[in-house]
């Protein structure tokens, strides 16, 4: 029917013309996540189809890209030394991180608070090469004097840098999981006569649990992705990390540091990107795990 | 004021301040052991605040201020150093249900467990099936105690927001405009539930609606504008007998 009520006004008008902003801004990025993975696909596409010897890619522990007479391609020194400093970093920083996110969401008020969102802030704003001078400037020598080793960088090292570049971002995005929970779940809590840290522990922190994960995996998806503090950390030396002071290379370092000298199509060049699919792959399955966890802790 | 044993709560000249914005000013009134006490009183008038001040929610609220005192079994509230312990003693329901994001069972359970009493899980379950009773939910939601209290209707989980205040054997029950987001049904239910409540307890209802507070409330309090115009008996006030123009016209619907 239509009549004069039908008639598609200024506003009808709009709101398709917004729709459809929206539609191409929401299928750009789609694009964009597609083109990227593509392209590394297809650079690495050739070493995994010729040369890749999957066993030896994933299970040995050499790294010879450039040798003359045999050049070997194994990560597993790598992903070892990357995981390993991944989980010691997350061990530092989360409960540090979660514990002043409770500080700052919880207790602090006023002037304390502003105070300390804005260092937290300052902190989040320092560039990694920054951190990766820490770590060989004052880091190095600290760790050498303190625990009496010859050499202070490796996988310690690392994952306090890495703890510390991880803290603001997870602090803050624990915070907003603590600042997500309703104000009434407190005040029914409180009235109930739980006590502050009861009221934290038994209502605010199982509410915020799904936020308090993503916060964790966020740490975990910075660290292995974090390359340039990782490569001045780590002492980059391939070797599978037996004690915290042992050296190790992160595999973006490896990526980062040898990609501008190898000849662009060589095997070498490939493998690289072939790590770079290995580390996509990575992030897509801690991404599912907490698409996974997030769904499981929903249905209760 | 005298202490006289049958006196639960004794307000003596409470005034309550956001910043410079008066709420309450001087209002001092007595709830007697086991009745019902109605506060009646249109938005703003500060029902809430003077609930707020008698389990001392204040002291989470930086910006409000309470002066006068409030005796619980003639013991002044201010001078309790553990305030949880107080608290415990004060069941709360407020306007909007709260279920907590934890199960039906743990909702309920929330309280005793927190307070250290939950015995045994035998006594537990006993306990949380009780109050659900008690609160007229028992029925609705046996099947599912370990379902989220928070996917519950409206109506289920303000009758599990009382369960909850029950479980934590309150010697008193403090309801802010319980029904606003209850089915007249369900309201008519939980009054039920109310009346049989106050053999047990003493509880202040702070209601929105008139004749709610005139079927329960034994006692009313009229507030109006942060002022505490009149308290009566519920029926001298509903006979058209009260002193106060203001509480006739309010009470007549004239205003609010
Ligand atoms: N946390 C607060 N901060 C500042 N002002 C407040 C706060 N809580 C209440 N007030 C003010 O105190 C006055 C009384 O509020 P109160 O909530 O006690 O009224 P009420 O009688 O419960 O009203 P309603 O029927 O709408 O619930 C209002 O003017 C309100 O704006
Ligand atoms: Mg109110």
């Amino acid at each position: 029917m239509a009549t004069a009520s039908d008639a598609r006004d200024k506003n009808w008008f709009i709101d398709k013309f917004f729709q459809s902003l929206m539609f191409v801004c929401g299928i750009s990025a789609i694009v964009f996540v597609v083109g990227i993975f593509l392209f590394v696909f297809k650079e690495g596409l050739g070493f995994i189809v010729n040369d890749l010897n999957v066993a030896e890619f994933f299970f040995s522990p050499k790294w010879r890209p450039t040798s003359l007479h045999q050049p070997t391609y194994g990560i597993l020194a790598m992903v070892a030394g990357t995981a390993a400093v991944t989980v010691l970093a997350m061990a530092i920083c989360l409960p540090f991180s979660i514990g002043a996110a409770i500080f700052i969401a919880e207790f602090a008020t006023g002037k304390t608070r502003e105070i300390l969102k804005i260092l937290i802030e300052f902190l989040a704003a320092i560039p990694s090469v920054v951190w990766g001078f820490i770590a060989l400037s004052i880091m190095n020598p600290l760790i050498i004097t303190t625990f009496e080793v010859p050499m202070g960088l490796g996988v310690l090292n690392s994952a306090l840098i890495l703890a510390l570049m991880a803290a603001p971002i997870v602090t803050s995005i624990a915070e907003d999981a603590f600042k997500a929970v309703p104000d009434t779940y407190r005040e029914a809590a409180e009235a109930l006569g739980a006590t502050r840290w009861q009221t934290i522990h038994k209502v605010v922190l199982p509410a915020a649990k799904n936020g308090l994960l993503s916060a964790g995996l966020l740490g975990v998806g910075r660290g292995f992705g974090e390359t340039m503090a990782i490569l001045m950390a780590s002492g980059h030396s391939i070797n599978i990390p037996t004690s915290v002071f042992d050296s190790f290379r992160a595999l973006t370092a490896t990526i980062a540091a040898e990609l501008g000298e190898t000849a662009v199509g060589s095997p070498h060049y490939q493998s690289l990107f072939a790590i770079g699919i290995f580390l996509f792959f990575i992030t897509f399955l801690i991404n599912m795990t907490a698409d996974f966890i997030v769904r499981g802790v929903k249905k209760g | 004021m005298v202490s006289t044993a049958h006196n639960k709560i004794e307000v003596q000249d409470l005034s309550i301040h956001y910043g410079a914005h008066k709420a309450l000013g001087n209002v001092s009134l007595t709830v007697r052991k086991n009745e019902i006490f109605g506060i009646i009183g249109p938005a703003n008038s500060g029902k809430t605040s003077f609930l707020n001040a008698v389990n001392r929610m204040d002291m989470m609220r930086p910006n409000m201020n309470v002066s006068g005192t409030v005796r619980i079994d003639g013991i002044e509230t201010r001078s309790w150093r553990n305030v949880y312990a107080l608290r415990r003693k004060i069941g709360v329901v407020f306007p909007l249900p709260v279920g907590l994001p934890l199960t039906v069972y743990d909702n309920v359970a929330l309280a005793p467990r927190l307070a250290g009493t939950a015995g045994s899980r035998a006594d537990l379950n006993e306990l949380v099936e009780r109050c659900l009773r008690r609160a007229a939910l028992w029925d609705e939601v046996k099947d599912r105690l370990t379902h989220l209290g928070s996917l519950l209707s409206g109506g289920q989980q303000q009758r599990l927001t009382i369960a909850r205040a029950l479980s934590q054997s309150p010697e008193i029950l403090m309801l802010d405009e319980f029904s606003i987001a209850v089915d007249p049904v369900t309201t008519m239910r939980i009054e039920d539930v109310l009346k049989e409540l106050k053999e047990e307890v003493t509880i202040i209802l702070v209601t929105n609606l008139v004749q709610q507070a005139n079927r329960l409330a034994d006692r009313t309090a009229f507030f109006l504008n942060g002022e505490c115009v009149e308290i009566d008996d519920t029926e001298t006030l509903f006979s058209g007998s009260a002193k106060d123009p203001r509480t006739n016209d309010y009470i007549g619907g004239k205003f609010g």
